[in-house]
């Protein structure tokens, strides 16, 4: 137990250590909500090692201390929206046999964006944000494929 | 690495996406006329693409400052802790929006004949 607490808490820092980062890299589409997501890496990652519940703890945890600490209220309900959209969809899809880690990302990168959009929209009250749809979708299908490139090639090279 | 089986389904799906993509590609556009501010779901008020001005939105959320300026609309000035707003490019045409997420507040440009079917959804 108390190796698990230790490994999650690891890795809670290594992802929020990704998200800071990512944000260092000046790549801006100047529109919203379109970043690397490389924090998704672990969340990618894990769910190939540790079970679902141990992954979505790590997962929650890290939003909230993100958000709290780089962030504000604001962004946390969007993290936490996009978060847990993209974990379910992965934990479902996982259990398919047919994706590799890297397609599943990117269907986690799509949810995560969708999931964002979609609560944007029901608290700005505004169908027309989903005009950001159609760029939200396709960058979360390369975000996610770039995540998923890397993922597969950190778990050659790990063991947890 | 990607199976072959795989690489079907993420194809199609990424098509379709692409398609959703045109779809919404195709359905904006046409020139803007009126800008539409909400705040909190509710409307603020509609102002004129041609009219150069400020608009000043102070609400509980916090203060945007909105101009028109050479028939496009673009956010000067927002107080909001991201600035996506504030960074957003000018938008001119039919169905483009700015919107301030933290604020609540979406900037609508409509197209003349838009105004006249009015959104039952967003009431």
């Amino acid at each position: 137990m108390a190796k698990k607490v230790a490994y999650s808490a690891m890795l809670v820092s290594l992802a929020m250590i990704f998200s800071y980062v990512e944000v260092l890299i000046p790549i801006s589409f100047g529109i919203p909500g379109i970043k690397l997501g490389l924090a998704n890496l672990v969340v990618v990652v894990g769910l190939f090692f540790m079970s679902p519940a141990q992954v979505f703890t790590v997962l929650v945890v890290r939003i909230l201390l993100s958000s709290f600490m780089f962030g504000n209220m604001s962004s946390l309900i969007y993290s936490l929206a996009g978060g847990c959209c993209s974990f379910s969809m992965m934990v479902l899809l996982k259990r398919r046999k047919e994706l590799s880690m890297t397609g599943i990302s990117m269907f986690g990168g799509v949810c995560h964006n969708a999931g964002q959009l979609l609560v944007a929209t029901i608290v700005v009250q505004n169908f027309r944000v989903l005009y950001y749809l159609p760029a939200l979708l396709i960058s979360g299908v390369l975000t996610g494929m770039i995540t998923g490139i890397i993922g597969q090639n950190v778990k050659k090279y790990i063991s947890l | 690495m990607i199976k072959k089986k795989e690489k079907v389904i993420l194809l199609s799906v990424f098509l379709l996406a692409g398609m959703i993509a045109l779809f919404f590609f195709l359905l904006s556009g046409g020139k803007g006329e009126i800008v539409r501010i909400m705040t909190d779901g509710k409307e603020y008020g509609s102002y004129s693409l041609s009219e150069d001005q400020i608009i000043e939105v102070k609400t509980a959320a916090g203060c945007n400052r909105i101009v028109i300026k050479n028939h496009s609309v673009f956010m000067e000035y927002a107080d909001c802790p991201d600035q996506y707003c504030v960074k957003h490019k000018p938008v001119s045409n039919a169905n483009e929006t700015i919107v301030c997420l933290p604020h609540k507040l979406v900037v609508e440009v409509h197209s003349e004949k838009d105004e006249v079917m009015i959104d039952g959804i967003s009431r």
